[in-house]
C-alpha cells in the first residue's frame, strides 16, 4: 500500500467498550487503540469474547456503554470502509459472480463499474474458474474464500475476519491465509480473531489477547510470544486450556 | 420450455373462461334442489333463451334459502314450492305477485320390509301416525327445503312432534334430496321424496313407494317477482313464458321414463 | 368398492368424451384458484418477508393472528363475503354476488393467511443466517426483503402450492358466493357437492379424482420448473 494514502477512518479507539446482556458482563471495559494498517490478531481461548469484540467494532452490535471512535475524514460514514467476514460463510443463493456483484449493487455501483470489479477480483483471488458455480455447491473453503474476494470488492480499509478458518481443512487454510495477506497488501488493515495459536504466529504483526472479556494485552507479535506479561498469555501460549 | 407453457396455459385458462362469461343478458332465478335436479332447467331454460336471448341462471338452494335470497334482493325471480312461505313474502312486501305455474307430488318411500304396515294406503297422515308407533325410522331432510317444510306440516297434521324423537327413529340428515335416497336405502329407512327425485334416482335401492296420491302431497310450484329487481322487464318476461303456453308446454314435455314430472297448471 | 371402480370409469369417461360442460368447469376451477393465489401471493410474501424482519410493537400478536386464520373455515368466508356483496350487502353496488369474481375474492381471503404466515416462519430462518451478512453490507431490512424472498424461493413454492391447494379443494365459499350456477360459477368442487346431493356417487368420486389428477398436474409442472431453475445459479 502506497505509504502517502490517507486514511478515511483509522485510527480506530475503542475507549471503556462495555457489552452486557442482562447482568452478565461479556465484554468488560476495553480501552485500545488501533491506529496503523497492519494486521491485527484478536487472540484468545474459546468464549474470551474475540467475535463479540469484532461484531461491537463493526457495528453489528451496540455497545452496553463505551465508544467505538473511528477517526479520518470519513469517520461519519464509517461503515462504508468496513467489510467482514464470518466463520460460516453466508452464500446467496446464486453464483460466485452475483455473490460477489450482490455486495457492489448494493453499495451503489452501476452495471459497468461492477463488471469490471467482480471480473478483477476473480482473477485476483483464483476463483474465475468457479464464477458461473451457484456458491452454495462449493466447498466449505471455497466458500469462504468467496466470502474474502466479496469483502474485497467492496475495498475496504478494514476487513474484520472472525475465526475464518476454524472449519476449514489445513490445504484450505493456506489458500485462505494467503487471500488475507493479500487483501493486506493491496491496502486493506485486518483485524481477526482466533483461538489458533499456530495462526497467529504465522499472520500477526500485532495481537490483542482477549480473556474474560477483557483485553489482557495488546502489542506486537513478536513482543508477545517472547515474553507475554500476563499469566493468563502465558499459560494460553504454553498450550494450557484456560477460561 | 416448461415455464413459457405453464404461462401460456395460465393465460389462454384465464382468457377461455373470461370470454365466456363477457357481457350476458341474464337475470337470476332462485330455486330449488330438487327442482334443479329433476332436470326441468335443463329442459326448457335453453327454450326461452333462444325465444328472447336472455340468459336465466339458476341458483338451487332449499325453499328457506331461496326466500331468503329473494328477500335480500339477490334473486330476480324465484321459483319455489311452499305455497304458505310463498304468500307470506308477497305480503311482506318482498315480492311483487306470485303466480301458480305447476304441481307434482311428493311421494312416502319405504323399505320392502315395510315394519310400519303402510304400503298401499291412501292416507299419508295414518301412515306417518304407524312409523311413529312403530318407532320405525324415518329420514328427513332437515334443512328447511320445500320438502322438509311439507313433511313437517305433515307431521304436525298427524299431531306428532317428530322433532322430539330426533337422533333416535327420526333421523335429519341435513341432506338434498338424492343424497336422503341414499341414506335411506343404507338404513332401510322410509322418507318423504319428490316424485321427480324418485323417478331420477338411479343407484341400486331396496326402497320403493309405499303410499302415494293422498291430496295432502300435492305439490304446488309457485313463481314470484322480487320487488326491487334491477331487471323488471326481463324478469316479468321469464314469468309471463313460463305462465304461456310456449312455457306450459315445455313443462309438461319433460319426462323420465315416460313418465310426466311436472303439471302445468298455470291460469 | 364397487363405486371406486365406477368413479375411476366416470372419470375416464369424462376425460374422454371432453364434453363443453365438463371442460367449462375444469377451465372456471383453475381460473378462480390460479388467480386467487396468484394475487394472494403477491401480496401475501412481502408481508409475510416484512413480519419476519421487522420489529415492531404487537408483532407476536400479528404473528398468532396470522397462523391462527389459516385455519379460517371456509363456510364462514363465504358467507361473511356473500354478507358484503349481496345486494342488501355494503358493496351490493358492484353486483359481484354469483360471478367467479367474488368466489376468487373469497378464495383470497381463504388462501393468503396461509401464503403469509408460512412465508414468514420461511424468511424467519433465512433471517437468522443471513442477518449478519447483510447488516454488514449495509443492506437495511427493506433491502433485505427482496434478497430474502428471492433466496428462499424454492421453499416458499412449497407454501405457495399449500395455498393452491386449500384454494383448489375448497368447497363452502365458491358454492355460496358463487352459487354453483351451470355454465358461470360451476367448479369442480362444487360439481362434486352437487352430484353427491343427487345421489350420483360414482361421479363425484370420478370428478374427484380428476380434480386430484389436476392437482398432481400443477405440482408436477411447479416441480419441473423449480428442478430446471435449480441447475441454473
Amino acid at each position: 500500500m502506497p505509504p502517502d494514502k490517507p486514511y478515511a477512518i483509522l485510527p480506530l479507539r475503542l475507549v471503556a467498550l462495555s457489552y452486557g446482556v442482562s447482568a452478565m458482563r461479556l465484554i468488560r471495559d476495553v480501552t485500545i487503540s488501533l491506529s496503523s494498517d497492519n494486521k491485527t490478531i484478536v487472540l484468545g481461548p474459546n468464549g474470551a469474547g474475540k467475535s463479540l469484540l469484532l461484531r461491537l467494532v463493526h457495528g453489528l452490535l451496540e455497545p452496553t456503554s463505551g465508544l467505538v471512535i473511528w477517526d479520518g475524514p470519513e469517520a461519519a460514514r464509517a461503515a462504508r470502509y468496513q467489510a467482514m467476514v464470518f466463520q460460516r460463510p453466508v452464500m446467496l443463493r446464486r453464483s460466485v459472480r452475483a455473490n460477489i456483484a450482490y455486495a457492489l449493487r448494493l453499495r451503489g455501483l452501476g452495471r459497468a463499474e461492477r463488471t469490471a470489479r467482480v471480473a478483477d477480483i476473480l482473477a485476483r483471488t483464483g476463483l474465475s474458474g468457479l464464477a458461473e458455480r451457484p456458491a452454495r455447491v462449493l466447498s466449505g473453503g471455497e466458500q469462504q474464500r468467496v466470502a474474502i474476494a466479496r469483502a474485497w470488492a467492496l475495498q475496504p480499509e478494514v476487513l474484520f475476519l472472525d475465526e475464518p478458518t476454524a472449519n476449514t481443512d489445513p490445504a484450505a487454510t493456506r489458500a485462505i491465509e494467503e487471500l488475507i495477506e493479500a487483501v493486506h497488501q493491496a491496502g486493506a488493515k485486518v483485524i481477526m480473531t482466533t483461538h489458533d495459536l499456530a495462526q497467529a504466529r504465522r499472520l500477526a504483526d500485532d495481537i490483542v489477547f482477549v480473556h474474560g472479556g477483557q483485553v489482557l494485552e495488546h502489542g506486537a507479535a513478536d513482543q508477545f510470544f517472547t515474553a507475554p506479561r500476563s499469566k493468563q498469555a502465558r499459560a494460553f501460549i504454553r498450550g494450557d486450556l484456560i477460561w | 420450455m416448461v415455464k413459457k407453457a405453464f404461462l401460456v396455459t395460465v393465460l389462454a385458462t384465464w382468457a377461455m373462461t373470461g370470454a365466456a362469461l363477457a357481457a350476458d343478458r341474464f337475470i337470476t332465478l332462485a330455486s330449488t334442489t330438487s327442482t334443479q335436479n329433476s332436470g326441468l332447467f335443463d329442459h326448457i331454460l335453453p327454450l326461452f333463451t333462444r325465444q328472447t336471448g336472455i340468459t336465466v341462471r339458476v341458483i338451487a338452494v332449499g325453499t328457506g334459502q331461496a326466500l331468503r335470497l329473494g328477500q335480500r334482493g339477490d334473486a330476480d325471480v324465484l321459483l319455489v314450492h311452499d305455497t304458505p312461505s310463498e304468500e307470506a313474502f308477497v305480503t311482506a312486501g318482498y315480492g311483487v305477485f306470485r303466480r301458480p305455474v305447476m304441481y307434482n307430488d311428493f311421494v312416502l318411500i319405504g323399505p320392502r320390509g315395510d315394519p310400519a304396515g303402510v304400503r298401499g294406503m291412501s292416507d299419508i297422515i295414518t301412515a306417518l301416525r304407524a312409523i311413529a308407533a312403530r318407532q320405525a325410522v324415518f329420514v328427513s331432510r332437515g334443512d328447511d327445503s320445500g320438502t322438509h317444510k311439507r313433511e313437517r306440516r305433515l307431521w304436525r297434521a298427524a299431531g306428532i312432534d317428530a322433532a322430539a324423537h330426533s337422533g333416535s327413529w327420526y333421523r335429519e340428515a341435513g341432506a338434498g334430496m338424492g343424497q336422503c335416497l341414499a341414506i335411506a336405502t343404507g338404513m332401510k329407512a322410509y322418507v318423504l321424496s319428490d316424485r321427480a327425485t324418485w323417478l331420477a334416482f338411479r343407484r341400486k335401492t331396496d326402497l320403493g313407494i309405499v303410499v302415494e296420491g293422498d291430496p295432502r302431497l300435492y305439490n304446488q310450484y309457485g313463481v314470484i317477482l322480487v320487488k326491487g329487481t334491477p331487471k323488471p322487464a326481463d324478469s316479468k318476461a321469464f314469468i309471463a313464458w313460463l305462465t304461456s303456453p310456449p312455457g306450459q308446454s315445455a313443462i309438461g314435455a319433460v319426462t323420465i321414463n315416460g313418465q310426466r314430472l311436472f303439471t302445468p297448471n298455470a291460469p | 368398492m364397487n363405486e371406486l371402480w365406477q368413479a375411476l370409469h366416470s372419470a375416464i369417461d369424462l376425460v374422454a368424451r371432453r364434453e363443453t360442460a365438463f371442460i367449462e368447469i375444469v377451465l372456471l376451477s383453475l381460473r378462480v384458484s390460479l388467480s386467487a393465489v396468484a394475487l394472494a401471493t403477491l401480496v401475501g410474501l412481502p408481508l409475510g418477508a416484512a413480519l419476519a424482519i421487522y420489529r415492531f410493537p404487537g408483532r407476536r400478536a400479528a404473528t398468532v393472528l396470522l397462523n391462527a386464520l389459516m385455519g379460517l373455515p371456509p363456510v364462514v368466508v363465504g358467507l361473511l363475503i356473500y354478507l358484503m356483496v349481496s345486494r342488501a350487502g355494503p358493496f351490493g353496488v358492484f353486483g359481484l354476488l354469483f360471478t367467479p369474481t367474488a368466489m376468487i375474492i373469497a378464495q383470497i381471503i381463504l388462501v393468503f393467511p396461509i401464503i403469509a404466515a408460512l412465508s414468514r416462519q420461511i424468511i424467519e430462518d433465512y433471517w437468522r443466517d443471513y442477518a449478519d451478512l447483510l447488516r454488514s453490507l449495509g443492506a437495511g431490512r427493506g433491502r433485505a426483503v427482496p434478497t430474502l424472498l428471492w433466496d428462499a424461493r424454492f421453499s416458499l413454492m412449497t407454501a405457495v402450492l399449500a395455498g393452491f391447494g386449500r384454494a383448489s379443494a375448497e368447497v363452502g365459499a365458491v358454492m355460496i358466493v358463487g352459487g354453483n350456477i351451470d355454465h358461470v360459477t360451476r367448479t369442480m368442487t362444487t360439481a362434486i357437492a352437487l352430484e353427491t346431493s343427487k345421489g350420483d356417487l360414482a361421479l363425484a368420486l370420478g370428478l374427484g379424482i380428476i380434480l386430484l389428477a389436476l392437482s398432481l398436474v400443477v405440482n408436477g409442472l411447479v416441480f419441473l420448473l423449480g428442478e430446471a431453475a435449480a441447475d441454473a445459479p
